[in-house]
């Protein structure tokens, strides 16, 4: 059990830093450069991001494992082909339900989350997410899917809120004219690649 | 969503022109930047994801557009990404059937079309509205405008990350590969830099508000 912990823990570490999914896999990008202009809506969207794909990654963690694998308990057909339709469905579903569910029993939480909900459903770093735990070479299971969803969430809202300060910072600066906006983000994120990659060899995904 | 207004009676091959030029949807509105950046460390995979794309972005434009009056208005974002990620199963399961080392080298990359906003992003502005002809070349169009950049990017970094091109060395013997430049920070330098040559040649690209960044 102990070592099960330890590997969730690394998974949890790698995925916010050495392997984070926005810096070393590009996804997320659209809604990162979209949302990064203020901190506050890096936060919402950091954390709304985190909510779902962990609990994205746990219900599609279920199904793939119950329903789609050749030989599951609920339907031993191989139904593999159809895992990508059926996790995009899954996160749409699940998001429009939690919207439901925060307007009704949680005003506060949906005030907080809720213009970034349905942005989510296209969000690539949740399908990215899904995609990549259930890649055989990993064999993940509840526990570090679990773990890499966390850490894929919270290393999002990390570069989101990285981001965010330092575009505070530039809108005082002098960008050439053709660079503003969208150019010098991009660029940004790339020196924050950068940066990231001095953790590299820390702790190995 | 695009920049020109398209009036009912601009011709047929306007879409296509718009999504290359003034409406492409990488540069103008930063759409499908993630598999941009992500498979342009080489050519090769990078034709692969451009021909992949133009396939799903036409064939989905194409059905939507002959759905779209069929289509309830609440569930239409939902029947748009059945549609979208039927087409890409398609395009997966043909690449891990006919040339699975390519499907390796794409990795997850393929089954994100399925969120890339460019696909959704034309289905919802354009193909909802237009005919399926008009649709089909609109998404043909930004499809075709979104490969271009890719390979105007996979060109210089596959030669300075990799010192090949097309699997081909080119570069002089005893080039050492930039493995920063085949690399994450590689891909997010290069595209700036594409951004900024091409918004320097043709300035109406800028977007026209930017207040709202405060």
């Amino acid at each position: 059990m102990s070592s099960t912990l330890n590997t969730a823990a690394v998974i949890l570490l790698a995925a916010i830093l050495t392997n984070n999914i926005l810096l070393s896999r590009f996804m997320g990008m659209c809604s990162f450069l979209a949302v990064s202009r203020t901190m506050r809506t890096s936060w919402g969207m950091g954390l709304a991001v985190t909510f779902v794909t962990v609990c994205t990654a746990l219900l599609n963690y279920a199904i793939y494992h119950g329903v789609l694998v050749k030989g599951a308990p609920l339907c031993p057909v191989d139904l593999t082909h159809l895992t990508y339709l059926v996790f995009i469905m899954v996160i749409a579903g699940f998001v429009q339900l939690v919207e439901m569910a925060f307007e009704r029993f949680s005003p506060a939480l949906h005030q907080a989350l809720g213009i970034y909900l349905p942005l989510i459903t296209v969000n690539c770093a949740i399908l990215g997410v899904n995609v990549l735990m259930i890649d055989p070479d990993r064999s993940f299971g509840l526990l570090e899917t679990a773990a890499y969803g966390l850490g894929s969430g919270l290393g999002y809202l990390l570069a989101t809120c990285v981001m965010a300060g330092l575009r505070q910072r530039l809108e005082h600066a002098d960008v050439p004219k053709a660079l503003q906006g969208l150019g010098i983000a991009v660029i940004v994120t790339g020196l924050m690649a950068m940066a990231f990659l001095g953790f590299a060899g820390v702790v190995e995904l | 969503m695009t920049t020109v207004p398209l009036g009912p009676r601009g011709g047929l091959l306007k879409p296509v022109a718009d999504g290359i030029t003034c409406g492409n949807p990488v540069l103008c509105h930063a759409l499908g930047i993630c598999s941009a950046l992500a498979v342009t460390g080489f050519v090769s995979t990078t034709l692969v994801m451009g021909a992949a794309l133009l396939f799903v972005a036409t064939a989905s434009s194409f059905l939507v557009s002959l759905l779209r009056n069929a289509t309830p208005f609440r569930v239409r974002l939902i029947a748009q990404m059945v549609v979208i990620s039927v087409l890409v199963i398609l395009v997966h399961l043909l690449l891990q059937a006919y040339w699975f080392d390519m499907s390796e080298a794409l990795g997850p990359y393929v089954a994100l079309i399925i969120t890339n906003c460019l696909v959704l992003g034309r289905c919802e502005a354009f193909a909802m509205r237009q005919g399926p002809i008009r649709s089909a070349l609109d998404g043909l169009g930004s499809a075709m405008g979104y490969a271009l950049v890719l390979l105007a990017i996979a060109v210089v970094r596959e030669p300075l990350g990799s010192g090949t091109l097309l699997g081909v060395a080119i570069m002089p013997a005893g080039y050492l590969p930039a493995r920063l430049i085949g690399g994450p920070p590689g891909a997010f330098l290069a595209m700036g830099l594409v951004i900024w040559i091409v918004r320097t040649i043709w300035p109406q690209q800028e977007p026209a508000v930017h207040p709202e960044a405060r």
